[in-house]
């Protein structure tokens, strides 16, 4: 305890004589969600196209899927010059692999680069929530989700991004029938996969303010890469 | 050249007994088996012209440039070694670069000039380097009219109205000595400098070339600049013309 | 008992205090390269306003250069053509955007040296300045700007910015500082309205932005300039220009 008390004055912040402090933080968070969903022959990945920071859209089109391979999508959401900067480094270590074992990469061996990449980054983090999704060496769907530093964890589908939390409890339900009573264990289509991702996106653009405009979908098949897009809220 | 070097030649840091420098001597002369170069400064800017010689049919026209933009304002020529040269060209556009983030302006010649000078001089000195083989032509426009001039691989260089290095040297210097540079504007002397440098080029030895011609002048907004296609065109009909009329007026002699 | 300070003296010199590990005499434990990161923006300029229409690109931004809140440099050019192709406009600290700008133009004459009719496209503009800010945060030093890069590629009209962090987007619309709030609005419904803006109603829209922008924004000024780029007409940076002030409606206000 000191003796002396601080010097407690009001703060008009019209009449202030000391300058402005800029502070300066190196990220930003630019909102933005992903789902993806994987099922037994395909997956799903949606985003939406909304880039903000705070009350601002900078744009209400941009998209936030990137692809790796023709059968590896990432969707990312979070401080978006990491993005940019992630997802390039990315496309640049896609290449060289490609170029030095004549080969693409596969999606299992592309998820383990990623979180190798994030860790590297460990103590100044890529500040993205990221979604990687993908036909493994079976050809069955798959999805990785990451935390910013790195932390890899293979599932069936997936919610990132600013709703993620909002998303993820449904999808629960609606996907991995989680709390359901009476349902078998039917294997999930393509259709219903869609449905239930353009529904996820319709209700988080209800709740969050950083996620709305519209979403991109992308549906990787054996076939290929095949895109989407849906209208959402823009308010 | 039997045994005067004997000795004093295999280094750049000694003197011969009698006073010379016999690394910088050889220097000169790679640059005198190279293609002829000149310079002409008029009264509204200056011309450069290079005499490429092409040693193989099989080489893609317009490459190898002896013609560079060093900055805006500032247009460099050579002739001698050809990567030797690229050196010098891309220390003078350091220069340049480094004088204009230094001093917001552009570098005028005489502080270019000297410092690459400076820099080919350095090479002069050192029994662990080789001396450039090359010799350099630069050129400028600035508020008080044009400048060129012309640095040898000694280091030395010197101010000029017209110059020329190369092969043909001598000739082209001969030849340049005729016109009045001072009263010349820069159309008029694109047509001589072309006219020189088929004039100069020996076809016995020799068989093509590439006629090069740049310009720094009002017209090119005291831009350094290849001079515009149409004008290309005219100069090189022109000397060729030229050179017909000459090859006339020989055989009628005979 | 003791000296005047009342304190009992160490028992021991050099040994580990207490409860701490042990220094080792000579070895440094502060770091010797200390700098100071970043720093604030000092004298800085307000919005820029831009609008991609369908055959070009229109940028704006007011002359001035804000010391805090002090008026304090009323001639600040901001709005700059980089080459034929592209246009661009900076807010933010004004230093920075000068040190940019200096890079940028040597690189266009680095480009104009090489001579290859190679030409700095708008996209490839864009991206290196994501890489210069994203890099600059990334040192906690970062160029306190917005840019706004504007151009022709593959004969479509480009819009694209980046800010301090590097974060970076491109789109029909972009706004940077108070126009993000009172400008983008009124472009956003401008262009829902009318999607096909010709030259002359994206110039008068951005026109109007600018006067808006000067009755709200307590940094701006009534003088700005304006740039636009298309295949026609080409990269053209206009301007000072009057901001159409009407005050008829002040006394109205209570």
């Amino acid at each position: 305890m000191s003796l002396v008390q601080p010097e407690m004055r009001p703060h008009y912040p019209d009449y202030a004589t000391a300058p402005t402090q800029h502070h300066f933080s190196p990220y930003a968070d630019n909102g933005g969600s992903v789902v993806a969903i994987a099922g037994d022959d395909f997956v799903v990945i949606g985003a939406d196209t909304r880039l903000s920071a705070g009350f601002s859209i900078y744009t209400r089109d941009q998209n936030k899927l990137f692809r790796l391979s023709d059968t590896t999508v990432l969707g990312c959401s979070g401080c978006w010059c990491d993005t940019l900067t992630l997802t390039r480094i990315l496309t640049a270590r896609m290449q060289m692999y490609q170029q030095e074992h004549n080969k693409v990469m596969t999606t299992p061996a592309c998820a383990q680069m990623l979180s190798t990449m994030l860790y590297y980054k460990r103590f100044f983090p890529y500040y993205i929530s990221n979604i990687l999704v993908g036909l493994d060496n079976e050809g069955k769907g798959c999805v990785y989700s990451y935390d910013p530093i790195g932390h890899c964890e293979k599932a069936t589908y997936r919610a990132g991004g600013s709703a993620g939390a909002l998303l993820q409890p449904l999808l629960d339900n609606q996907i991995g029938l989680k709390n359901m009573q009476n349902v078998g264990d039917s294997k999930l289509s393509l259709e219903r996969a869609l449905a239930v991702l353009k529904d996820v996106f319709i209700s988080a653009a209800e709740r969050d303010i950083f996620t709305g405009d519209s979403i991109l979908i992308n549906v990787i098949t054996k076939d290929g890469i095949q895109d989407y897009s849906f209208q959402l809220r823009k308010d | 050249m039997s045994s005067i070097g004997t000795g004093y030649d295999l280094s750049a840091s000694q003197f011969s007994p009698d006073g010379r420098v016999f690394q910088v001597e050889y220097a000169m002369k790679a640059v005198e088996n190279s293609g002829t170069v000149i310079g002409l400064r008029g009264k509204d800017g200056v011309v450069l012209a290079a005499e490429k010689l092409v040693m193989s049919k099989l080489h893609e026209p317009g490459t190898n440039k002896r013609i560079f933009n060093i900055d805006k304002h500032v247009g460099m020529a050579f002739s001698g070694l050809i990567a030797d040269a690229r050196q010098i060209v891309d220390i003078a556009r350091r220069e340049a670069a480094n004088y204009r983030s230094q001093y917001g302006v552009s570098i005028p010649l005489n502080y270019l000039n000297d410092r690459v000078s400076m820099y080919m001089h350095a090479y002069t000195l050192y029994s662990a380097v080789r001396p450039y083989g090359c010799s350099v032509i630069l050129a400028s426009f600035e508020e008080n009219g044009p400048l060129m001039y012309t640095i040898d691989p000694s280091g030395v260089s010197y101010g000029y109205h017209g110059c020329a290095i190369g092969k043909a040297k001598q000739s082209a210097k001969t030849e340049i000595e005729k016109l009045k540079l001072r009263t010349m504007t820069c159309r008029e002397l694109v047509k001589e400098a072309a006219k020189i440098i088929y004039l100069v080029h020996d076809e016995l030895k020799d068989k093509n070339f590439e006629l090069e011609l740049s310009w720094i002048c009002e017209e090119s907004r005291g831009v350094h600049e290849k001079v515009p296609e149409s004008v290309f065109a005219e100069a090189e009909k022109a000397a060729k013309q030229a050179m017909e009329a000459d090859s006339d007026s020989d055989t009628e002699d005979m | 008992m003791f000296n005047s300070v009342m304190n009992a003296p160490p028992f021991w010199h050099n040994g580990p205090a207490p409860g701490a590990f042990y220094n080792f005499p000579g070895a440094s434990t502060t770091p010797q390269d200390f700098r100071q990161h970043s720093q604030a923006p000092v004298t800085t300029a307000t919005s820029i306003v831009a609008l991609q229409y369908k055959t070009g690109v229109v940028i704006a931004g007011d002359m001035l250069g804000s010391y805090g809140s002090l008026a304090r440099y009323r001639n600040c050019p901001r709005i700059l053509k980089v080459n034929d192709n592209i246009i661009l406009g900076a807010g933010g600290d004004y230093a920075d955007f000068q040190y940019v700008k200096d890079i940028i133009e040597q690189k266009i004459i680095d480009e104009d040296c090489l001579d290859d009719g190679f030409k700095l496209k708008p996209k490839s503009l864009y991206c290196w300045l994501t890489r210069i800010m994203y890099n600059r945060r990334s040192k906690f030093d970062p160029f306190w700007n917005n840019f706004v890069v504007g151009g022709i590629q593959d004969g479509e009209p480009f819009l694209g910015t980046v800010d301090k962090l590097g974060t970076a987007y491109a789109d029909k619309i972009i706004c940077t500082g108070y126009g993000a709030y009172i400008a983008v609005p009124l472009l956003r419904d401008a262009v829902e309205k009318n999607p096909n803006l010709t030259k002359v109603e994206a110039r008068q829209l951005v026109e109007k932005c600018m006067e808006v922008l000067y009755y709200r924004d307590a940094r701006s000024f009534p003088k700005y300039q304006i740039a636009t780029i298309d295949e026609t007409e080409g990269a053209v940076v206009e301007g000072p220009i009057d901001v159409n002030q009407n005050w008829n409606l002040a006394h109205m206000i209570q």
